[in-house]
């Protein structure tokens, strides 16, 4: 299968400057689409295309763009922001598009940018992606210098100016209502929604807020066409996908394939496989917020609408892959304990619910659990579903635990009635 | 006070953003990188440069995990804690780190040169166990060889 996303990046882990970046047929997407195109007319091929977006929600990302107010009549300045918080459990593909090749990610930005007419763009960096860093802040400075950056970017009337925003942690960083109010100086809790982002963003801008990976997308997009897009995938839902695995599997990484391969394929042949003496027991299909799937979903495709079939989400496409010598209520502890620590404080169920839910679960995994406990739990991850909160923290958090409870319910069992971790 | 070079390096921020207030995780970053935490003092310098009140700035500084308000040792070990890394043996890390630094979770060694932290997930996840020192990260890392990568850091 052709690589598209990672296509340009080279094999000594540098990444290509602009010189090799353009000598890969890079910057002629933005090139085209500013010289050649209207933005209506980006934003309709993107929407065309069915592009979701790649951080963890699936929205469709022309979609997204649809909702800015456009024209002279329009606010501005018009904001457009780089999610590049990548801070889920699990998840590191992100960080490789940033460090394998900045340009892509700025070509992709520029492209954007200007199908919502905005004036200014910022990357939203977590902290710890110091190479990221490094590079993006290098690949920038090459970008203004050609003038694909700055004022009348390809002699067109259209400017932009984008900015490195590097982040001090905080997981709630990645929503991206604490996004903005991150960026903007103050405490990261999210915003009441509406008035959404694409009205009353950045400063009370319209703003657009997008993945790393979905923006990575939209320079092949304008490139290639819609048809080339729908058929990169495997199921229809359009494109490759940045596929990973961690855990005790026998090749952990990551891979660009297409939108919709099948887990099994993912799991046996591109990590290998479990490494020896141990044996699968289900994996969290995209970041710690996902629900379990089991050795029963193995040939499901891994796109959007299959995986939530299956009764999971697809999420960031990073797979985490429990074994059978790590013990499931630890590993839900573990995932609750962050989501605990990383939630904002904002709204009761999050902030009260999920230090409750780990305490619960402590207390489980070191045998001082009791039956009751289980209902409890269940109780919890139904009083955190959507709707209850302001945003999607506590829900994501939710689905880790329901389906612990559904998949390893005996396991959970096992802790009360021996009084003590099977596992230790 | 703030010295010429960090204000020197906050007025550079500034011009990224439309207001003020908008710098200051980056000026607050600025002063640790310069002092190593941002200590009360500097935080009303900052708020006044900033046109933002102390509490404020304390509100956001005390928001992220990575803006210290307590002084730290001349190296930081921050160790993962999250998911993959908890499954490949981070506990262990956690305590290989803790023995050979002398600073217990949380605190600083004696000798000022270590504070260890746990941290949550660095996007590292197919190279776990993972810790970052300062800037740098160390993936797959061996809690049998913690001496001898602590020892590169003085």
């Amino acid at each position: 299968m052709e690589r598209v996303l990672t296509a340009k990046m080279r094999d000594d882990g540098e990444a290509p400057d602009l010189r090799g970046y353009e000598r890969a047929g890079g910057y002629g997407a933005a090139r085209e689409a500013i010289t050649r195109l209207t933005p209506t007319e980006v934003q309709t091929r993107v929407k065309d295309s069915g592009l979701r977006g790649r951080g963890g929600a699936g929205f469709p990302t022309g979609q997204k763009w649809s909702f800015v107010p456009m024209g002279p009549t329009a606010p501005h300045p018009k904001y457009f922001v780089v999610n590049a918080d990548e801070m889920e459990p699990g998840t590191f593909k992100d960080r490789l598009l940033m460090e394998g090749d900045p340009h892509q990610l700025i070509e992709g930005t520029i492209i954007a940018s200007y199908a919502i007419e905005a004036d200014v763009a910022y990357i939203f960096l977590r902290w710890a992606y110091k190479l990221a860093a490094v590079r993006l802040e290098r690949a920038i400075a090459e970008a203004y210098d050609a003038h694909y950056l700055g004022t009348h970017i390809f002699g067109s009337p259209y400017s932009l100016d984008l900015h490195v925003h590097v982040s001090a942690g905080r997981y709630i960083c990645g929503e991206e209502t604490a996004l903005l109010n991150a960026l903007e100086g103050k405490r990261g809790n999210p915003r009441s929604k509406p008035p959404f982002p694409a009205v009353s963003g950045l400063w009370g801008k319209p703003t657009t807020v997008n993945n790393v990976e979905t923006i990575c997308n939209v320079p092949h997009i304008v490139n290639r066409g819609v048809d080339w897009f729908k058929n990169a995938s495997a199921t229809g839902e359009g494109g490759t996908k940045l596929y990973g695995a961690s855990g005790r599997v026998k090749r952990p990484g990551l891979w660009e394939l297409p939108l919709g391969t099948s887990l099994g394929e993912l799991l046996n042949e591109h990590a290998g496989g479990m490494q020896d003496g141990v044996q699968f027991r289900g994996l969290l299909p995209g970041g710690a917020s996902t629900d379990f799937l089991v050795g029963d979903h193995l040939d499901v495709a891994m796109d959007f609408e299959s995986v939530q079939r299956a009764g999971s989400r697809l999420g960031t496409g990073t797979m985490i892959v429990l074994d059978d010598r790590t013990c499931p209520v630890g590993m839900v502890r573990n995932l609750e304990e962050f989501f605990a620590q990383e939630s904002c404080g904002w709204c009761t169920p999050c902030w009260a619910g999920l230090h409750w839910v780990a305490k619960l679960l402590r207390d489980l995994e070191d045998g001082r659990g009791q039956l009751d406990d289980l209902d409890r739990l269940a109780s919890h991850a139904r009083l955190l579903a959507p709707g209850h909160t302001y945003c999607a923290l506590a829900p994501g958090a939710a689905e880790p635990l329901q389906s612990a409870l559904k998949y390893f319910g005996d396991d959970f069992k096992r802790h009360i009635h021996e009084r003590r971790c099977p596992w230790h | 006070m703030l010295t010429d070079d960090e204000r020197r390096e906050i007025e550079a921020e500034l011009a990224r953003y439309p207001t003020r207030q908008a710098a200051c995780v980056d000026a607050m970053k600025i002063v640790q990188r310069h002092r190593g935490w941002v200590a009360d003092e500097s935080l009303r310098d900052l708020a006044a440069l900033l046109q933002m009140t102390t509490d404020e700035l304390d509100g956001v500084a005390s928001f992220y995990n990575l803006i210290f308000r307590r002084p730290v040792g001349r190296h930081v070990i921050l160790v993962c804690n999250s998911v993959s890394c908890w499954m490949l043996g981070a506990d262990r890390v956690r305590e290989a780190m803790r023995s050979v630094s002398g600073a217990e979770v949380g605190g600083t060694s004696a000798d000022g040169r270590f504070t260890l932290l746990p941290i949550v997930c660095l996007g590292t996840c197919d190279h776990a166990p993972a810790l970052m020192i300062d800037d740098d990260l160390h993936r797959d890392v061996d809690p049998a060889r913690a001496g001898e990568l602590l020892a590169r850091y003085r």
